[in-house]
């Protein structure tokens, strides 16, 4: 279960439709279904490192996915550089046996 | 079948995306590409058109199946040559009244499509993205190792 911090029972009408007995929303997105995927994400948070290892609050869940999804942003975009400086320098047969090489293995 | 790792530590790594293999072969079909026609480019304009293929060969693996794939695939308006028929997702109409901040705003602007869902969705869809990124991330790290050994 993960912990909330207090604005959530303010910002729940906005930020979906979370289904408590007192609203009369679409009842379909219920809190648990919310944890879970909360859960999940910090899984996928722990397995790349990312953030505390305690249960984290939804806040923090969603603050360090966010600098997760911008490092690797960053990542894409240092890795497209380096490959276009090694295309330049490689020849056009050996740098793709190269590759073809390594994903055969 | 568990598609193999490239992570180089011999254990099977548990988030990459099922369809790795389809990535790979995507990306290197641009790579090859990229590589042919753009020889006499800056390394600059080059290295904005291997990221483009990056996000496209991600988008196309993905599909249709996800929003943000399909949001991604829009923005870069890839024109293949096979004709693809995208169907219209339908939009969740938002509340006109916005008073209180959106705890997943930030969030929304880093997944393609992000605006539009709802936050049960957003969520859903944030793992499939990070996934698939971690995935395309590796897969480049592994083409840049192999090249540059």
């Amino acid at each position: 279960m993960i912990a909330q911090n207090s604005s959530d029972t303010n910002s729940q009408k906005m930020s979906g439709r979370r289904s408590r007995s007192r609203q009369s929303s679409s009842g379909r997105i219920t809190d648990q279904q919310i944890d879970d995927l909360m859960s999940k994400l910090q899984s996928l948070l722990h397995e790349a490192r990312v953030g505390s290892h305690d249960r984290a609050s939804a806040a923090k869940v969603l603050q360090d996915t966010c600098s997760y999804i911008r490092s690797l942003h960053r990542e894409v975009d240092d890795l497209s550089e380096r490959l276009s400086e090694l295309l330049d320098a490689e020849g056009v047969s050996s740098a793709q046996a190269a590759i073809i090489r390594s994903l055969l293995m | 079948m568990e598609p193999k790792s490239c992570s180089g530590d011999g254990n099977p790594s548990r988030n990459l995306h099922p369809s790795k293999p389809l990535m790979a072969a995507n990306f290197l079909r641009c790579l090859s590409r990229i590589q042919q026609t753009a020889t006499n480019s800056s390394v600059g304009s080059r290295s904005r058109r291997i990221r483009r293929a990056a996000y496209a060969s991600m988008a196309y693996s993905a599909g249709h199946r996800r929003a943000w794939s399909w949001a991604l695939l829009r923005k870069l308006r890839c024109r293949r040559v096979r004709p693809v028929i995208l169907p219209r997702r339908p939009r969740i109409a938002r509340p006109q009244v916005v008073i209180e901040i959106d705890r997943a705003e930030v969030l929304r602007k880093l997944v393609p499509g992000g605006t539009g869902m709802d936050y049960c969705r957003l969520l859903e869809e944030t793992a499939d993205y990070i996934r698939c990124l971690a995935t395309q991330v590796r897969l480049m790290q592994t083409v840049t190792d192999s090249i540059s050994s």
